[in-house]
């Protein structure tokens, strides 16, 4: 029973939040990996065009609610976010037509265009701000658990409560489903196989005759279509703040350099292997060691290794230590 | 039009820019301008030499900003005796043990051969050090933080002058710096980048969240300061006399004299910097600099040892932007680890350097003094704008008011399109690099 127990407490504090975290960071991941393998440069304007995406769709969801329209037991967000994606899209198109296509066209370092990126996010995070101000939103609506602490306590008996939110059960289906679907694009039509040929190797793909502004666009797309999912799924199990995005930066980059910069599946990887380690590390284990521990022997303190403020701190040493001895990543990304 | 003539005629421009704001709005708002504005410089120049002269891509500026400002803490404030009779023993012994743990496993990753024995070895000791770190740190922590804790709570500082504070200010960013560069260092440009974003962040939860070292968000307040406070002038006759006789009011001639005596205090500072930073870029040293800079592969095959001159010029430069940290918690008189934005102290430090010219240090100041001033008066211009616009809509719509709270944030928007401008039409920036 008390192994039960434990296992419940386990799985309700630590694997499930970070299996949705993971989802969310992933997703953002794959967003950086993509523009790093054809744009060839670390996009810092990542985070404000996930806030970006978020903020379209929480104005549309505003505008659905405001009308009466929900999604049932499902977040009326999930309704507006193909027409998040969208104005997200219309974004990066822009902002790559005005900015970024002159220096591709000039060959310009990648170091210029990481600052160009700098300008980018500048720009995004003063829109955001703009239009929906810089405080806390919150969006989210329908049911709130799938399963609550209390049913489940009912159901089993046990002593300890699994709590398994909405939100977080969409996180993981969405993430699953988006996933599912970029692979298959990049593996099996045509454009997708452009894409990667184009990553690989840049002259090749143009000698046979790859048009490289169209694999541009593609990437754009699918990139502004990750980061509003990302950004939504996020906003809706957390909350919605512009600044927060910004600070998501830091470990969605080192989730796509952990897992291997320019590889979609290390992208994944690298994401649940920063999520489950923050989560672990800043998690007080008093709970679970409690019930695991023969009687009398069980842990006074809290046994947190790390206090959660510095969960930002998790994420970089695990970025530092891969650096230091394995500088392509779990997956051999590349190194321009 | 030379250019001597015209980045004259450039510095003139933005005093006339700085000198109207004066006759406009105050000149206490003027000196405000020019004191932050000095400040920023410094730090355009710290960056512009990691930037300018190495090519080296840190946006950490913040976490070397943020550490000279607690060094003014931990040098001017008196220490807090109690505290360190109670717990300062345990979280020095504490931090001793820390220090020592990552010795030993380096040491160990050093000297062991490679293989599974070496691994082990390391993550043993990692571990083992760990706990032992948390079992005598936490109670010094927690015996430190018990005194006092609404007006201390936390070791104190030195209770040295504060104009010592800002060498020291450098020292503590410098020794940041070298630890980050000899990881960070050496690998790729974008990975420098991420690296240093990273520890900024990191150094700033310290700041927030270890309240034995400087009260976390609690903030230190009433820091001492290199001059003498505008009550102690009001009251002192021989002051008012002589400002009554100049005809002016004692009050606004006090804050005055204050602030135009940082504006002195902090131009000496810039003018030595700023000469020092002339002569290594004119000496042989800046020349290698440049060299590795435009080339590595060529420099390294003259013989420089280009790691080893990255992690010199990264820490440099570091202690550069320390010091400009350590001068401008003086003149807040404060440190409050919660004001500390990376959008505010990392990334419009680089919007100075682009704007101004990158590898040109008077560019750097110039952009820095440009920029400061736009940061300041976007926001009044934004709004006389945003009441224009506004001007004809109906009173109380939803949509005037949202726009009128909006103006606050064209800030970042603006200096974002400034940014892409130059990068798209003057890449060089305002005064190019010779």
């Amino acid at each position: 029973m008390d192994l039960l127990n434990a296992i419940v407490a386990l799985s309700n504090f630590v694997l499930v939040p970070a299996i949705a975290y993971g989802s969310q960071l992933a997703l953002g991941a794959l967003g950086v990996t993509l523009i790093y393998g054809i744009l060839r440069f670390s996009n810092f304007a990542h985070g404000d065009t996930m806030a970006f995406g978020a903020m379209v769709t929480i104005l549309f969801t505003w505008w659905f609610q405001s009308m009466g329209v929900t999604f049932g037991p499902l977040p009326t967000a999930l309704l507006a976010l193909p027409f998040g994606i969208l104005g997200c899209m219309a974004l990066v198109l822009v902002t790559d037509r005005l900015v970024y296509r002159f220096y591709r066209e000039q060959k310009a370092k990648p170091v210029i265009l990481v600052i160009v990126s700098m300008g980018v996010m500048f720009i995004m995070n003063g829109l955001v701000r703009f239009i929906i101000g810089p405080n806390d939103q919150r969006f989210a609506d329908g049911e709130r658990f799938i399963i609550s602490a209390r049913d489940f306590k009912a159901m089993t008996g046990l002593r300890e409560g699994l709590a398994i939110k909405t939100t977080q059960g969409i996180t993981v289906v969405t993430a699953v489903i988006v996933v599912a679907l970029l692979f298959w694009f990049l593996n099996r039509t045509r454009t997708g196989k452009s894409m990667r040929a184009y990553s690989d190797n840049e002259d090749l793909a143009l000698l046979s005759g790859i048009n490289p502004e169209r694999v541009v666009m593609y990437t754009w797309l699918i990139v502004a279509a990750l980061a509003t999912v990302a950004g939504v799924l996020y906003g809706l199990d957390k909350s919605f703040k512009p600044f927060v995005y910004f600070q998501l930066l830091l470990p969605i980059f080192a989730s796509a350099i952990v897992g291997g910069l320019g590889s979609p599946v290390g992208a994944i990887a690298g994401g649940f292997v920063i999520a489950f380690s923050e989560v672990t590390i800043t998690y007080a284990w008093k709970k679970v060691l409690g019930y695991l521990a023969p009687e009398g022997l069980a842990p006074d303190g809290l046994v947190q290794l790390l206090s959660t403020d510095y969960k930002f701190a998790v994420s970089f040493v695990i970025l530092l230590i891969v650096l230091l001895f394995k500088p392509t990543g779990l997956f051999k990304g590349k190194s321009v | 039009m030379s250019a001597p003539v015209k980045n004259t005629l450039l510095f003139v421009l933005v005093a006339a820019m700085i000198a109207i704001s004066g006759f406009m709005q105050s000149w206490n708002t003027a000196l405000l301008v020019i004191n932050m504005g000095l400040i920023s410089a410094i730090m355009a120049i710290g960056v512009n030499l990691q930037w300018g002269f190495a090519g080296l891509f840190n946006v950490g500026v913040m976490g070397f900003v943020a550490l000279g400002g607690l060094a003014v803490v931990l040098v001017s404030m008196p220490p807090v005796t109690e505290a360190w009779a109670e717990g300062g023993l345990g979280v020095i012994l504490g931090l001793l043990l820390g220090a020592a743990t990552v010795v030993a496993a380096v040491l160990v990753h050093k000297r062991l051969p490679k293989g599974r024995t070496r691994g082990l070895a390391m993550l043993a000791i990692l571990i083992g050090g760990f706990f032992v770190f948390r079992a005598v740190f936490d109670p010094g922590v927690a015996a430190v933080e018990a005194v006092n804790p609404a007006g201390t709570g936390y070791l104190g500082g030195l209770g040295l002058p504060v104009l010592l504070a800002w060498p020291a200010g450098g020292a503590l960013a410098a020794g940041a710096a070298w630890l980050i560069g000899k990881t960070a260092l050496g690998l790729r440009s974008d990975y420098l980048a991420i690296a240093t974003l990273g520890i900024a962040e990191i150094i700033i939860a310290v700041m927030k969240n270890e309240d034995w070292l400087a009260r976390g968000v609690k903030n230190v307040n009433g820091l001492p300061r290199p001059l003498p406070y505008e009550i102690d002038l009001q009251n002192d006759p021989g002051f008012v006399e002589r400002v009554t006789g100049l005809g002016l009011d004692p009050v606004t001639a006090s804050t005055l004299y204050v602030k135009l005596g940082y504006s002195v205090l902090f131009l000496v500072v810039l003018l030595v910097i700023l000469w020092m930073a002339q002569m290594a870029l004119k000496s042989p040293w800046g020349r290698m600099m440049r060299a590795i800079r435009d080339n590595e592969v060529a420099a390294e095959a003259m013989g420089k040892d280009v790691t080893r001159r990255h992690l010199q010029v990264f820490v440099l430069g570091s202690a550069i932007c320390g010091i400009a940290g350590a001068m401008m918690t003086t003149l807040d008189g404060q440190l409050t680890p919660g004001t500390y934005q990376p959008l505010r102290f990392t990334f419009l430090v680089w919007v100075m350097v682009i704007v101004g010219g990158s590898g040109n240090n008077f560019g750097a100041v110039l952009g820095a003094m440009l920029i400061w001033f736009l940061w300041v008066q976007v926001e009044p211009i934004g709004l006389w704008l945003m009441q224009l616009i506004t001007s004809g809509m109906a009173e109380g719509s939803a949509l005037k008011n949202h726009l009128l709270d909006s103006a606050a944030h064209m800030r970042l928007l603006t200096m974002g399109v400034i940014l892409l401008l130059v990068l798209r039409f003057s890449p060089r920036g305002l005064i190019p690099e010779k």
